[in-house]
């Protein structure tokens, strides 16, 4: 019935523009890829700056931006200057892959800078493994990974949940007995609290009744039930505490609810290992005061070098209110090593700089000196810290070495046997028992 | 009663003053507080117990300082320092001001939980016989969690002299709890039971499961007894809470979707955009705040009642220009309005991303919406009562616009028949544009609430869009009284649901019910009824 | 009979349409694997897997275009059909993982393994086949549609109400899908694919093999919407649009017929969230997102509704727009971007891209040959 003049007609003008357009957009991307300029080396950085996860990873993209400035200033490396690609992945994991491809196909970047959840880190590892690249990641996460193109700076479990654990059942900790582990929905709670569960278990001797696993889906707002289940938890005579991995959005009502219900932290105290100074920023902390944070760096501390790093910050930023975090310091320690690595490999090239990062040792903030490690992870430093009256933390408690980083988990049991090591075996799973590498 | 009380006070205040034992007090007062100098937790535990212990005067002074983290240091003077709000130090076991130039090494005094919870016990046997019946009170309270068997004689005393019943009271489950926990008769025992089961909150719970378990066999079943009792009584108000929580997220619900009501429900606009209305009310708040904590810190109690205004203004006229410049091209296309004005919520988060910057904003509780009260076995806390509140307000006052106002019927009969009412001489196109800004006003409004229990950041409205729109669907678009019925039986509805099923489980069940609701009734709860909605 | 559908359907845009998509799916994977890097033709293997990605999301705008542009229904939660077929799809590509997980178990998937699960659930069961795995991909999402309208539709839910309960239930799906208890991955979904049907799913070759099959996907699906729209069938479909009370008093049974192409919609979107998959390398619950499918709404929009040639430039169009501008320096303002483009689109460009070009042609041609009148155009939408 379609009339075929009329359509038709009408539609040979588009069909030509459209296919002219075509052509016009691949030649541009092609000729924008071939011009690629030699004389500087480039460093992507890929966190999201808008949609749900850029309350979190703007900072993290001011940061790198500012190392590069400082590494620049400071006559570059290897005699070239350092560049920053900028990439957007818009806190949407499939673009995280596009964008991670792109940097590296296209801009032909050293090394990335980037992710701070774990599926976005998921979302890239195929790619980054694919094309042989190197990507930090800074965040804290579950563990249970160990691959040759990532370095990890942020803390594995046993870096941040263990001690808190044991903090909080030491007498300084209140001697802790009956235990909320409560925590969003993904895999890093879950992770988290399967070794925490075990650990309780086996190693802290805690009963089952003891322990109450919870959880609640991202963004989670309306918390009254949730805390009134943990203040009747709470009510068994026992020294309670609440270890909480939930995340991002959903913190804020968390707090601000414990604080209305007058759950105060000397009753029971809240140990996160997700709310840091940029958290808290958003928060009245006043009811607060009290409950606890596991970093491996507190912006309280001080010492010279975090001093300079909080005043370089603030006058890169340009805002002398803005906060300091943990990420912030993994970004620092994985920026300088990876300066050290391309110095030593004399190259920038990813693969060489891998072979050169392991062993490599870089000061952190707070005062000890983190080494990468051959499951590239770092060794670091365990705090835990109050939160006071202004949004700061206290450190009530550290470590006294640095605690090595362990990418399997010896409290799951399908991964207790594994090891990675990408200096002598070059395997990330490496069996101990049947000594092979690839997990069984 | 009064007399023997004064003769208490005379008598203390007479020991303080005998010259003999000031010098000693003093002295000791100087012992306890040089372990605060050593920087060392176990040592500032020492130290607290010590100046408690004291019966200085100056006790209570340097331990509220030192909660509050006004305790300040010195170590290589060997001193220690209250630091007032102005920076003046004073000497803390004096209370002298400092002779001198300052100490240049002063640091606070850091205490963690087990430190504040020392303190809190502390505080509690030194002020239960304060002037103020408040802080007697939670002095009792404090020795009642604390349950320390030195506090037991001052106790005593302390019940002695009460008038308050209310203190009287607390002070006598205080004393209830402490006589359980330690060595009493076991006639002693039976009454302190009594009077924990009389008291039945979780804290009462608590007490009864953590009671060591050598006690005699009538003791104990008296207390097993007693447990069940007050388990069996939470039980029951466990329900009462669910309906409360469900009321509370009812009415956060219809802050939320009483916007959408207008601008979705009676005009027709699919507003995608609705949701960034109620995160700039939001932000309002947080710039009124930030405004008041500059210029004049004691308004900030009234800065939500300033903000309430502010934001209606802000968000109903950020409306009126949407309206104007947007919408208005799209009536009768509510579907190209759904695109359009999503593209428009891109925008306001990312302008609102650009200028306020990614992070969370931080909005303060006023006082009086901070803490909570204790209704027989349920808390409740006043943020949520006030919100509940301000929902029925928002929700009598629209309610009362439209039925009284002229405006009111403007719009109603805009609604109902445009040609109609244009013919009357109504300008539909003003009455649009008010409406419009009405219903963002209304969402700016909601942002207010909000931010009292949520975060304020970009990204707040999106959280509570489909929310809205379910709540405005099963309620019957064009009905604010389904509006109202539909946020509260979905909020109600969830909260009983969740103890079973849990966060998520529970908001799955509440969409497929909604989804199946649908099908029976496509026009929700109050549909309304005639031809024109088939237009 | 069928030839003769099909024959009809094709007037000479359609041809066009087809032979463009035809050399596209040719032209890239030689230029990508014949061509030296260093030449100038060269199509790097970044932008085959980008344009791969594109293709997809332009089989999801035809599903959709099919639809609303046709039938009426504006459905926003069509991002659900694209996630189940995706999910389905990737739910293979975990089985083909086999020993090459990092805990080396044969059967189990790794995020399994890592929550001590010890049995495969149920209903990863058969999908190490992969005639069952594409099995899935139409059956599951159409099942699903199939059920969903069925109550839909014979109740009479139209319009904005359906929707809103479409939102609710993408938006249902999403949050099922993201407790880890639902045995599909959680949040960090199904990733680290390794092959498809023996071939490595990073190798160039599968690539280009995926991307071409992805462009044949369109030119099918296409086909298919073409045949239906232009036969009767498709005719009782757009009075269903412009006038669904008077068409069922006429005596059609509109549910029967909104029924079968809204499930055969969900069908083409599942087949685009299967082929989505591999492309990108993972599937996560965020793809079940309320915002994804009103994106996927808003490329028919800017594209041209009921015209499905704009579906799919309206996908390739807006997609391309962000990827542009979420690299560099605009990256911070993208988001201005894209909403401005919505608003300007909708405001200026009522009828999309397509839609609007070819209105002016048609005026044009009118005013050309206003007295050769000869027939009746194809109806645009109405709202």
């Amino acid at each position: 019935m379609l009339n075929s003049t009329g359509v038709v007609a009408a539609q040979r003008p588009w069909s030509r523009r459209w296919l002219t357009a075509v052509a016009g957009l691949a030649l541009g991307v092609m000729t924008a890829s071939a011009a690629r300029a030699e004389d500087t080396i480039k460093v992507g950085i890929l966190h999201s700056l808008s949609g749900t996860m850029a309350i979190s990873e703007t900072t993290l993209k001011d940061v790198v931006l500012m190392l590069i400035d400082q590494q620049n200033k400071k006559g570059g490396l290897l005699g070239k200057k350092l560049e920053a690609v900028v990439v957007d992945p818009a806190s949407n994991w499939p673009l995280f892959a596009e964008k991670a491809r792109e940097l590296i196909s296209k801009d032909h970047v050293s090394v990335v800078f980037g992710c701070w959840t774990s599926v976005s880190r998921k979302s890239v590892l195929p790619v980054f493994k694919e094309l042989n690249n190197l990507l930090f990641y800074p965040v804290q996460y579950e563990g249970e990974e160990s691959e040759r193109n990532v370095i990890y700076t942020g803390a594995a479990p046993n870096q941040q949940a263990i001690p808190a654990v044991d903090y909080l059942a030491s007498p300084d900790g209140g001697s802790v007995k009956r235990w909320v582990l409560e925590g969003t929905d993904y895999v890093y709670p879950r992770t988290t609290n399967k070794i925490l569960e075990a650990y309780l278990r086996d190693v802290l001797k805690v009963a089952p009744e003891d322990i109450m696993i919870n959880y609640t889906p991202f963004g989670f707002s309306d918390w009254q039930t949730e805390v009134s289940k943990i203040k009747a938890f709470g009510s068994a005579g026992k020294k309670t505490a609440v270890v909480s991995t939930i995340n991002g959005d959903a913190n804020v009502p968390f707090y601000k609810e414990l604080g209305n219900q007058g759950i105060k932290a000397t009753d029971i105290p809240v140990v996160a290992f997700s709310v840091g100074e940029e958290e808290l920023a958003g928060l009245d902390t006043k009811p607060l005061v009290g409950h606890l944070a596991a970093w491996n760096y507190f912006e309280s501390i001080k010492t010279p070098a975090n001093e300079a790093f909080i005043k370089a910050w603030h006058e890169f930023i340009k805002n002398p209110k803005r906060t300091t975090n943990d990420p912030m310091e993994a970004h620092y320690i994985g920026f300088n090593m990876w300066v050290k690595a391309v110095e030593k490999a004399g190259t920038a090239d990813p693969d060489k700089v891998i072979e050169a990062l392991p062993g490599t040792r870089q000061a952190n903030l707070t005062g000890g000196v983190s080494e990468l490690l051959p499951n590239h992870h770092i060794t670091k430093p365990v705090f835990i810290g109050e939160i006071r009256p202004d949004g700061q933390f206290d450190v009530v408690w550290k470590t006294k070495d640095l605690v090595p980083g362990a990418a399997w988990s010896p409290y799951i049991a399908t991964s207790k046997n594994l090891i990675g090591d990408w200096v002598k075996l070059k395997c990330g799973n490496y069996n101990t028992v049947t000594k092979k590498c690839g997990g069984a | 009663m009064r007399f023997c009380r004064a003769c208490l006070v005379a008598l203390i205040v007479a020991l303080c003053f005998a010259p003999g034992w000031e010098t000693a007090r003093a002295a000791s007062v100087a012992d306890a507080i040089a372990h605060f100098t050593a920087d060392d937790f176990s040592e500032t535990l020492t130290g607290i117990k010590a100046i408690a212990s004291s019966g200085d005067p100056r006790a209570e002074t340097i331990l509220r300082a030192l909660q509050d983290g006004q305790l300040q240091f010195s170590a290589e003077r060997k001193a220690v320092y209250i630091k007032d709000n102005s920076g003046k130090l004073t000497d803390a076991a004096t209370g002298q001001p400092i002779s001198g130039d300052a100490p240049a090494d002063t640091d606070n005094v850091r205490i963690n939980n087990r430190l504040r919870g020392a303190i809190d016990a502390a505080l509690g046997g030194l002020t239960l016989l304060a002037k103020s019946p408040a802080t007697r009170y939670d002095a009792a309270q404090a020795v009642f969690k604390s349950r320390q068997a030195s506090a037991l004689p001052t106790l005593v005393a302390a019940i002695a002299n009460e008038q308050d019943p209310k203190v009287k009271h607390a002070m006598q489950e205080a004393r209830a709890a402490i006589i359980l926990s330690g060595a009493a008769s076991d006639q002693d025992k039976l009454a302190a039971v009594e009077i924990i089961r009389q008291r039945g909150d979780q804290d009462s719970l608590g007490l009864l499961a953590s009671l060591p378990t050598n006690m005699s066999a009538t003791v104990m079943k008296r207390v097993t007894a007693a447990i069940n009792t007050i388990k069996n009584r939470l039980a029951l108000w466990e329900a009462v809470q669910n309906a409360w929580y469900g009321i509370s997220l009812g009415s956060v619900l219809l802050l939320a979707a009483i916007g959408l009501a207008i601008t979705f429900g009676v005009m027709g606009v699919i507003n995608m955009a609705h949701g960034e209305m109620v995160m700039l009310g939001a932000y309002v708040t947080f710039v009124v705040q930030d405004i008041i904590r500059a210029n004049d810190p004691a308004l900030f109690d009234y800065s939500l009642a300033i903000a309430i205004p502010a934001s209606f203004l802000v968000a109903g006229g950020v409306g009126i220009l949407i309206e104007r410049c947007i919408i208005r091209f799209l009536y009768g296309r509510p579907l190209e309005t759904l695109l359009a004005t999503w593209g428009l919520s891109l925008i306001l988060q990312q302008a609102v991303r650009t200028a306020f910057g990614p992070n969370n904003r931080e909005v303060g509780n006023p006082s009086w919406m901070s803490g909570a009260v204790d209704v027989g076995g349920i808390t409740i806390t006043y943020n949520r009562l006030w919100i509940i509140c301000f929902a029925i307000a928002v929700f009598i006052a629209l309610l009362a616009l439209l039925r009284f106002t002229r405006f009111g019927l403007e719009m109603r009969a805009v609604t109902q028949n445009r040609s109609m009412a244009a013919s009357m001489g109504i300008r539909t196109s003003r009455v649009d544009a008010l409406t419009f800004g009405l219903g963002s006003g209304v969402a700016g409004m909601a942002g207010v609430a909000l931010s009292q229990i949520d975060n304020v950041s970009p990204n707040l409205g999106q959280g509570y869009i489909i929310d809205s729109f379910m709540v405005v669907v099963f309620g019957g678009v064009g009905n604010l009284w389904g509006t109202l019925v539909g946020s509260f039986v979905l909020g109600i509805a969830n909260k009983f649901l969740e103890p079973y099923a849990g966060a998520v489980l529970g908001k799955i069940a509440i969409l497929v019910l909604i989804i199946l609701f649908i099908q029976k009734r496509p026009r929700g709860m109050f549909a309304l009824k005639g031809r024109a909605i088939e237009a | 009979m069928t030839p003769h559908i099909l024959i009809r359907s094709l007037d000479r845009g359609a041809i066009v349409f087809l032979s463009a998509v035809a050399c596209i799916a040719i032209v890239v994977p030689v230029l990508n694997l014949a061509m030296p890097p260093t030449s100038a033709l060269y199509v790097p293997t970044y932008l085959v897997a980008l344009f791969g990605k594109y293709a997809c999301y332009a089989l999801l705008a035809l599903s959709i275009d099919l639809i609303w542009g046709y039938c009426g229904i504006l459905s926003l939660g069509h991002g659900a059909f694209f996630a189940l077929g995706g999910y389905a799809m990737g739910m293979y590509l975990m089985r083909q993982i086999g020993t090459r997980g990092v805990y080396a178990n044969p059967i189990l998937p790794d995020f399994m393994v890592f929550l001590n699960w010890k049995q495969l659930p149920v209903s990863w069961y058969g999908f190490q086949y992969f005639p069952y795995a594409a099995l899935m991909v139409l059956v599951v999402p159409g099942v699903l549609a199939f059920v969903f309208g069925w109550f839909a539709f014979r109740s009479r839910v139209t319009g904005v109400y359906l929707s809103i309960i479409t939102q609710a239930l993408t938006f249902a799906l999403m949050l099922g899908f993201f407790r880890n208890n639902f045995g599909f991955g959680g949040n960090n979904g199904l990733t680290d694919f390794k092959d498809i049907l023996g071939f490595s799913v990073q190798a160039e070759t599968t690539r280009n093999a995926l991307f071409s099959i992805s462009c044949v996907a369109i030119m099918i699906s296409f086909l298919l919407c073409r045949a239906i729209i232009t036969s009767k069938f498709g005719k009782v479909l757009i009075a269903i649009r412009d006038a669904e009370a008077r068409t069922r008093f006429l005596g059609y049974r509109v549910e029967s017929y909104k029924l079968f192409v809204f499930t055969l919609s969900a069908c083409m979107a599942g087949v685009a969230g299967a082929l989505y998959v591999p492309q990108v390398g993972i599937i996560n619950p965020s793809e079940f997102a309320p915002a994804n499918s009103i994106e996927a709404v808003i490329w028919v929009a800017v594209g041209g509704r009921g015209t499905l040639t704009g579906a799919v430039i309206g996908a390739v169009l807006v997609n391309y727009a962000k990827t542009y501008f979420t690299s560099g320096f605009l990256a911070a303002y993208w988001l201005f971007v894209l909403g401005a483009l919505f608003i300007l689109v909708t405001l200026l460009l009522p009828r999309g891209v397509v839609g609007t070009l070819r209105q002016w042609n048609a005026l044009r041609r009118d005013r050309a040959s206003a007295a050769a009148e000869d027939g009746v155009r194809e109806p645009l939408p109405a709202e």
